[in-house]
């Protein structure tokens, strides 16, 4: 055969493979045999040839050869399914079999709610920064209009950690070291964790999840603070979503406002979620107070702004209805599992 | 704080609907959490007839009564010594339930059967039994609802009153600002059989009145101090309506002095307190600082020392009361009194505060002190509450009250601009429309400058600012008036944190490896030189900062081993805390830790099984979390220890990982940890290096390793002394066998120039060369195949 050209071979090759479709178990075997065996292979000695050959050679003949020996290897293992699933042992390939998977791993649900959250006000042009959990009374306090020896004071239980210096029970006090590092106009958003000494219950904790948002510029009005929310809570929840603003209190805003949004298991006709109300608080918010300002070296009479505060895993609760706060800081593979993006 | 439907009703002069009230009250700020019949549990007593008793005829001291019911004549036993035939009584039939869920069965009493009951007061949870069951002095026909009857019907509010407004702690206050929503006034019913009582006179410091001499000392801690002598009053059950509108509001009904205190309280917020002048010593009460070292005792019974930053209400021997916080035993107000000295003052809010956080008190007047009370309407407050109580337990004024004040108050004015109300809330309000809206909740307001003068009512002690009053201007014209419109803004001029794209970074990079976020309890039991203590902690579990990442998660990992799970891969991003000396707050930084366990996949039924996490898994994942989490770190394996070092470039310990101990049930795998500080300085830039058109050239390089060189120390050399042309080199394999010295280790070197196709004969010499430098610097040699 030494003397056949290449191309020869490899056409005395390709007529070969039509037989295949056709044979029986042994035939199937002596033609695996004489085409790819190792030793006496016809389409192996060709390949075994063609660094000999001159290079315009070596490359009509490489292609053609690597295509054979793909549509010898596929013909035959075709034929091998017919035969053996002929005799009954299944198909060669049980498609229903499970295929290979990896491990994944999920962000937690607060982290998505939270990522969630601060991207759709990145929409609204807000930037995301962070800030100190162990604070001084005098930004926990103090600087965001909470005189120490007002009931005010009482609507929070503190952490002490030394005279003087506390655990931030809000994330409020970024408000007032940002006023105080740049100079407006400030749009951000500052997730991060608050403490409050809560004692564990399904729905309280003593350490938090809150984001903080704060507005200041020349001519923010509480227009501009309600078309922000609501635009907020149209995009988190949906566009047919109906938002209440209600006169509350907070020493740090004013006008203050709590909001709700219409509860999302009900759609606002009440259940148990709810209480029966229909509505959901979602944050509490309201106009930058001036003290705030002026606490912060900031001219209260050219700038205004706003400010809001909400809780992501209370949120995270209700969307994905988990009935136990605490099921957050166990971290329990099963619940993660159910969070995989 | 409770308010009544019926009460507001009768202040306003009309009906009122539960539901639209609580709407009305919401949009104002006033929200309503709850809205709930009042006596809900007496629905189903009605009023039973009496028509004739009988003797028990196996029980001397039971009767056998014929009730009435509206729906026939039935027998019921009846134990009450009481009961008379022609009298009306609240009736329950068997099958009722009764306060307390308790539910009535018709049932043999000493072999007789008795269909229900007749009840008294307290089996109805209203007041102390008198005398047995409840006569009913009614007209309403038997079968008549008991709730109908007694007007008992009522609906309560549960309002959440915020911290500012002090005012809504009481009726008239809710009242003012429905009246407002509602275009009504607000009008306080004269009390039946009250007196004509003169207004108090008024003093600066100390008068008398009805023999006692009230000396105000402290006027600091009391601006106003309103003192009635009322003499003849008779100790006794208040009328019904009273007690009703107590328990409508959930406060229980006392005596008829009391009571007539409370129903002030909680009308108008004002607190009182009623001294029994026959225990006060000396005929005088002196309004001062305590003593250092002075003690009272309480009408609870407890003693506490006192401070001379607190106020105290004293007579000629001692202290009787703390101001504004709670009275003494020594002169509380019991059924033998018959005379009284009525105190309706005003203590200062911080003074108050200070005092009952330092006792650690907090009583129904301290809380509305600290809140701050109408200092202007204290006299008609004090007058008020005198007619109440002459109206409902009698006796006389002696002469007219008085009302001790050094400097009378002035009311406060604010400026408002109504440029400004437009600023701040971005649509304009007409001036007539914001004279309206503040008129309509007691400001009054004038025209100055160009601006409103407002003079604030003494009710409204929030209001101190122009931001104030514009509040007010946003809540009475309602929230939902202005609207949502989103206008032109600029852009922050505030980056994002760096550590914030790390952190986001960081999770990215864990996650798609397959490790789940975790979250931890950042306080913890681990105490420590440089652990941060909390001062009040909540339990012994929370009593430290945390100084580590990783006990938090070892401590999640055997919680999902006892919920028997075994693959388990979690990590943390989170702050750990140093304690700092002096005054600063403790340093925080920002750590990523990792946990890994079990399987390195999840298991496939066409794959060897059983192949876990180990050691190389561990230095892998350490060196992909350094990459995203430190960039410029290197994992280094430090002399006499197990596992890795993080070493930043500069050489400063950034963190570790390697096995970890843990208490695991034999079933688990090792368990595998990493900690390190996340960097916040910026990843150099990714700059593209040209992809190489020419072919490499591989070479394999088995090498013998005595004990004591390094696979790093060979690479080290092999880069060296390999040229330009070397491009890569890897370890493929290790193979320790006994015939070898050392360890043999297989390194694949990839040879490539990047502008001509190398030759084999020049990598050869490169190779040997390589061979060369392994055999003089660190005696490795070729392994003999
Ligand atoms: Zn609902």
């Amino acid at each position: 055969m030494a003397h056949v050209p290449a191309e020869d071979q490899l056409e005395h090759i390709a007529a070969a493979i039509d037989e295949i479709a056709t044979a029986d178990v042994q035939r199937l075997e002596q033609l695996r045999t004489s085409l790819l065996g190792r030793k006496a292979g016809a389409l192996t000695h060709v390949l075994r040839s063609i660094p000999a050959l001159d290079a315009e050679q070596r490359r009509t003949v490489g292609r053609r050869a690597n295509e054979l020996k793909h549509a010898i290897e596929s013909a035959i293992t075709a034929r091998e399914r017919t035969l053996a699933a002929a005799v009954g042992t299944g198909p060669a390939v049980d498609r229903t079999m499970p295929g290979r998977r990896r491990w994944r791993g999920a962000r937690h649900p607060i982290t998505q709610v939270v990522d969630e959250i601060c991207g759709i006000f990145r929409e609204l042009g807000f930037s995301r920064i962070m800030g100190p959990e162990a604070e001084t009374e005098e930004y926990n306090f103090t600087k965001l209009n909470i005189p120490l020896d007002h009931p005010a004071a009482d609507m929070q239980d503190t952490f002490y950690l030394k005279p003087g210096v506390v655990l931030r029970t809000h994330t409020s006090p970024v408000q007032a070291r940002t006023m105080e590092r740049y100079a407006p106009p400030i749009r951000v958003v500052v997730p991060g964790l608050a403490y409050r000494r809560d004692p564990f219950d399904p729905s309280h904790a003593p350490v938090f999840d809150q984001i903080e948002g704060l507005v200041v510029d020349e001519g923010v009005s509480f227009v501009d603070f309600k078309a922000a929310i609501d635009f907020f809570a149209k995009r988190f929840f949906s566009a047919d979503t109906a938002v209440r603003f209600r006169p509350s209190y907070f020493p740090f805003t004013e006008p203050s406002a709590e909001v709700d949004a219409q509860c999302q298991n009900c759609r606002g006709t009440g259940c148990s979620t709810c209480k029966q109300t229909g509505w959901m608080e979602i944050m509490g918010a309201g106009m930058v107070h001036p003290a705030v300002f002026e606490a912060c070296g900031i001219d209260s009479e050219r700038y205004t702004g706003y400010a809001f505060g909400m809780g992501p895993a209370r949120i995270a609760m209700v969307r994905y209805g988990i009935p136990d706060i605490r099921m957050f800081f166990d971290n329990d593979m099963r619940f993660l599992d159910q969070f995989l993006e | 704080m409770y308010a009544s439907l019926n009460w507001l009703g009768r202040l306003l002069g009309t009906e009122l609907d539960p539901q639209e009230t609580a709407e009305r009250l919401t949009v104002v700020g006033a929200t309503v959490d709850a809205v709930e019949p009042v006596h809900a549990e007496l629905g189903d007593v009605v009023i039973g007839l009496v028509e004739q008793v009988g003797k028990h005829p196996n029980a001397d001291r039971l009767t056998l009564c014929r009730v009435s019911t509206g729906k026939g004549t039935v027998e019921v036993v009846c134990g009450a010594p009481n009961v008379r035939a022609g009298m009306k009584y609240p009736y329950a039939a068997a099958g009722a339930v009764l306060p307390g869920g308790f539910k009535l069965e018709r049932r043999k009493i000493r072999g007789v059967v008795s269909n229900g009951m007749l009840c008294s007061a307290k089996e109805l949870g209203l007041g102390a039994d008198q005398d047995g069951i409840l006569e009913l002095d009614t007209v309403a026909a038997p079968g008549t609802p008991l709730l109908e009857a007694l007007d008992l019907a009522d609906t309560r509010l549960e309002v959440d009153v915020t911290p500012n407004r002090p005012d809504l702690l009481a009726q008239r206050g809710i009242a003012r600002e429905l009246a407002a929503a509602m275009g009504l006034t607000v009008k306080l019913p004269a009390f039946e059989g009250a007196p004509a009582v003169p207004a108090a006179r008024r003093v600066k410091r100390s008068g008398s009145v009805g023999g006692i001499e009230v000396i105000v000392e402290d006027d600091e801690g009391c601006p106003r101090y309103g003192a009635a002598v009322i003499r003849g009053v008779r100790i006794g059950p208040s009328p019904e309506w009273l007690q009703a509108r107590l328990r409508s509001v959930g406060a229980r009904p006392i005596n008829n002095v009391v009571d007539a205190t409370n129903y002030i309280l909680h009308e108008i917020n004002q607190p009182l307190h009623a001294f029994d002048i026959n225990d006060l010593r000396g005929g005088k009460l002196i309004i001062r600082r305590a003593n250092d070292g002075e003690r009272i005792t309480t009408l609870d019974g407890e003693d506490h020392p006192l401070t001379s930053e607190m106020t105290m209400i004293c007579d000629a021997d001692g202290a009787i009361a703390i101001a504004g916080v709670m009275g003494g035993e020594n002169t509380e107000v019991s059924d033998e009194t018959t005379d009284i000295l009525l105190e309706c003052a005003y203590f200062d809010r911080r003074r108050i505060r200070a005092t009952r956080t330092a006792l650690r008190m907090d009583t129904d007047a301290s809380y509305r002190f600290e809140r701050g009370t109408d200092l202007e309407g204290l006299p008609a407050a004090l007058r008020r509450a005198v007619e109440l109580i002459i109206a409902v337990a009698g006796g006389e004024e002696p002469e007219a009250a008085i009302d001790v004040c050094p400097r009378l108050p002035q009311p406060t004015t604010v400026f408002l601009r109504p440029s400004r109300v437009e600023h701040l809330l971005g649509v304009a309000v007409p001036q007539d429309e914001i004279e309206r809206l503040l008129g309509s909740v007691g400001f009054t307001l004038a025209p100055r400058d160009g601006r409103l003068a407002v003079q604030v009512p003494g009710w409204r002690p929030d209001v101190t600012r122009e931001v104030d009053l514009i509040e007010e201007v946003a809540r009475l014209r309602g929230y939902d008036s202005f609207p949502v419109e989103m206008r032109p803004f600029r852009p922050t001029t505030v980056p994002d944190a760096p550590s914030e794209l790390r952190s986001a970074l960081v999770r990215q990079v864990l996650t798609a490896l397959g490790i789940h976020e975790a979250r931890t309890l950042p306080l913890g039991p681990v105490g420590g030189e440089h652990a941060q203590p909390v001062q009040n902690p909540l339990s012994s579990e929370e009593t430290h900062l945390r100084t580590d990442l990783l006990p938090g998660l070892v401590r999640s990992v055997e919680r999902n081993w006892s919920a028997r799970a075994r693959d388990i891969r979690l990590f943390e991003i989170g702050r750990v805390f140093r304690a700092t000396t002096g005054a600063t707050p403790p340093v925080e930084t920002l750590r990523i830790a990792v946990v890994l366990t079990g399987a390195r996949q999840p298991g496939h039924w066409a794959d060897v099984s059983g192949i876990d996490f180990d050691l190389w898994d561990l230095k892998g994942m350490l060196e992909e979390v350094v990459g995203v989490a430190a960039p410029g770190g290197a994992a280094v394996a430090p002399d006499g220890a197990d596992g890795w070092e993080v070493t930043g470039p500069d050489g400063t310990v950034l963190g570790r990982g390697g096995e970890l101990d843990a208490d695991g049930p034999p079933w688990a795998a090792p368990l595998f940890g990493i900690e390190i500080d996340l960097a916040v300085a910026e990843t150099p830039a990714v700059r593209y290096r040209a992809l190489p058109t020419t072919p490499p050239i591989e070479r394999d390089l088995a090498l013998v390793l005595p004990a004591t060189v390094a696979a790093k120390d060979v690479e080290e050399v092999v880069r060296g002394a390999g040229g330009s042309m070397l491009e890569s080199v890897a370890v493929f394999d290790e193979y320790r066998a006994k015939e070898l010295v050392g360890r043999s280790v297989a390194w694949r070197l990839v040879f490539r120039d990047p502008s001509r196709t190398l030759r084999d004969a020049e990598v050869d010499r490169s190779v040997n060369q390589i061979l060369r430098a392994l055999k003089e610097r660190l005696g490795v040699e070729r392994r003999e195949s």
